[in-house]
């Protein structure tokens, strides 16, 4: 019983994980129509500057400053060379973000080494909460508090403020709100920084539970898109539900079928496609 | 359309005579055969050798085949390293441990290759664009995962090794692919001959209009009462059916199967082939994946950081070559 509780939350967490960085996924992708496949670049790329600032500004300095480097860059990338693919064959979008993923994967490798760096949490956090649930670090609790917080964070922002507004009015139709005098290339870049800036947040925090190695974004990666077909294109709600259900779903398996952990979710990707093609809340007509 | 060789418009080409796409087309494919034909006599001459030339090969069979889909059907497929991998991986464990035979490895390994792509096909046959690429990226990574954990029978990260290509006993004569690395490289040659005369006839076919059809207005299409999702469903196995051949080869020329060969990068890697030498052409993916695997060759041997490289080109070909070589080619031969 303690195991499944134990896998249960783990699948949470990790779970977690996987929405927070399939939202900033879906954002980009509902609003311009990109895959970032380096998404995971950016995530691994957030973790490793939180590491390199950590011993200048602890790591409460270092979660708040390394996901806005991250999200910076990201401006600048999609500035530089993402926005060259707006308009065009879907492929080239794809193929320019497979080629930043390379790049990232190696840039680190060569900076910050192959092998896995020690990657400090502070011990407040590193305690168990209770004896007989030992699995239940401070840590543990706070990532998911605080992915719960960003979360909350990001819909205020799409319903409360006015470039969220824009942002999701610009998901339904681009062509109306740039025509209603909104600076639509201004609101792509913010909207890719916000994205990337998720994907930050998720490396800094994934970093402390799975340990940080180059490879750290394109293990992630993967469950993301899988969470984001679960969920239903174009729905961030099913996006959301998606990543912890298929956290949920590896974290549970893991305890019955060890060696099935990874497969799981892409059978549930399966059944999803052949029953529900659009996804558990995916809107009708995205798929064309 | 400015495509020099679209196997597609030929019938509308031959109602006007010869056009100069055509002939450069006729000149062009007669030079490609000459070149592959005698391509293990100079290969050692211009810095290369024959296991180079027999790569060079099967990959441009694998990206060939996936611009089946990729440019005469126009659907995105990011996944077909898995069918790559799955032939690859076919004809390991077929000649490890059920019989040590060539060609009936070749045969498992296409079986189930192709065999995958009908379900996942089916599944995904309804999905377009952006869409149809994500699944078919995570799709792709079921079957790394699966060779990745099911260590004891696959290797696992070690990869499929303890097994060789065995020589060819055809009856009358006995040829020696394993200890001749030159007849390797024919052995090699004849699949690709066959595989790629397969798909250009297939392309010339009313079924292979259809696709270009689809590809060009899928609505319009429809509205003639063509069974797209049929049809992509079908252009989708074809297409893998010749990447998993592609994969036995490539097992077969390094009596090894590694699990990187199904993993998410390779797939990237077949679609900048194709994209590279002109995805709206029949060779450019041949020549894309020589282009590719000459300079991955040559760059893993000088720099550690290839995979920066690698990613350098992917970008400066979306930014600068969108079209590929034979694209651009194929522009000024027409004007």
């Amino acid at each position: 019983m303690t195991q499944l509780i134990f896998n249960l939350f783990n699948g949470v967490i990790i779970g977690a994980f996987y929405a927070l960085m399939a939202l900033g996924l879906s954002l980009i992708l509902n609003l311009s129509g990109v895959i970032n496949f380096a998404h995971g670049g950016f995530l691994a790329l957030g973790a490793y500057l939180a590491y390199s600032l950590m011993p200048h500004i602890g790591f409460w300095g270092a979660l708040v400053a390394a996901p806005l480097l991250t999200g910076l860059l990201g401006i600048a990338i999609e500035w530089l060379l993402i926005r060259r693919t707006y308009g065009r064959d879907p492929l080239y979008s794809l193929l320019l973000t497979f080629g930043l993923a390379f790049i990232f994967e190696d840039v680190s490798r060569y900076i910050w080494g192959a092998q896995s760096v020690p990657y400090q949490i502070p011990a407040l956090l590193s305690r168990p909460l209770s004896l007989s649930y030992f699995f239940i670090t401070g840590y543990r609790v706070f990532m998911v508090a605080l992915v719960a917080l960003a979360v909350a964070a990001l819909y205020l922002l799409l319903t409360r403020t006015r470039i969220g507004i824009r942002i999701r009015a610009g998901t339904h139709d681009l062509a109306t709100v740039a025509t209603l005098g909104v600076n639509v290339r201004l609101l792509r870049s913010v909207n890719f920084g916000l994205g990337v800036y998720l994907a930050g947040l998720a490396g800094v925090l994934a970093a402390g539970q799975l340990g940080l190695q180059p490879t750290i974004g394109t293990s992630l990666i993967m469950p993301s898109f899988v969470a984001i077909i679960v969920g239903g294109l174009g729905s961030l709600p099913g996006t959301l539900l998606g990543g912890i259900l298929i956290g949920v779903a590896s974290g549970i398996t893991s305890v019955y079928f060890a060696s099935a952990t990874e497969a799981v979710i892409y059978v549930m990707m399966a059944l999803v496609l052949l029953v529900r093609p659009r996804g558990l809340l995916g809107e009708e007509g995205r798929l064309q | 359309m400015t495509a020099i060789e679209e196997p597609g418009s030929a019938g509308r080409r031959a109602a006007t005579s010869r056009t100069p796409g055509a002939a450069v087309h006729l000149l062009l494919t007669v030079l490609i055969w000459i070149l592959l034909a005698t391509m293990p006599l100079w290969i050692d001459r211009v810095g290369g050798y024959t296991n180079l030339a027999t790569r060079v090969l099967v990959t441009g069979l694998a990206a060939t085949g996936l611009n089946f889909l990729l440019g005469f059907t126009g659907v995105l497929s990011f996944g077909h390293a898995a069918y790559f991998g799955l032939g690859a991986y076919g004809v390991g464990l077929t000649i490890r441990y059920l019989v040590p035979s060539t060609l009936l490895g070749i045969l498992v390994g296409v079986g189930v290759g192709t065999l995958a792509a009908v379900v996942i096909g089916f599944l995904i046959r309804k999905l377009r664009g952006v869409y149809f690429a994500m699944v078919t990226i995570a799709f792709g990574q079921v079957f790394y995962f699966i060779v990745y954990r099911w260590n004891a029978v696959t290797g696992g990260d070690d990869g499929l090794s303890g097994w060789r290509r065995q020589p060819l006993d055809l009856g009358f004569a006995r040829i020696d692919i394993l200890g001749d690395q030159t007849a390797f490289y024919y052995f090699v040659l004849v699949w690709f001959a066959l595989a790629t005369a397969a798909m250009w006839l297939l392309l010339r076919s009313p079924f292979g209009h259809t696709l270009i059809a689809i590809r060009e207005n899928e609505r319009r299409a429809r509205f003639l009462g063509i069974p797209v999702e049929q049809h992509i469903w079908f252009s989708f196995v074809v297409s893998a059916f010749f990447a998993s051949l592609a994969g036995t080869l490539y097992a077969l020329l390094n009596n090894f199967a590694d699990p990187h060969s199904l993993r998410w990068d390779k797939s990237g890697e077949f679609v900048i082939m194709a994209v590279l030498g002109g995805m709206r052409s029949f060779w450019g993916p041949l020549l894309g994946a020589a282009i590719f695997v000459v300079l991955q060759d040559y760059a893993s041997s000088r720099t550690e950081n290839w995979m920066s490289l690698i990613g350098i080109l992917f970008v400066l070909v979306v930014l600068f070559f969108p079209r590929g070589v034979l694209g651009i080619l194929g522009r000024r031969a027409l004007t």
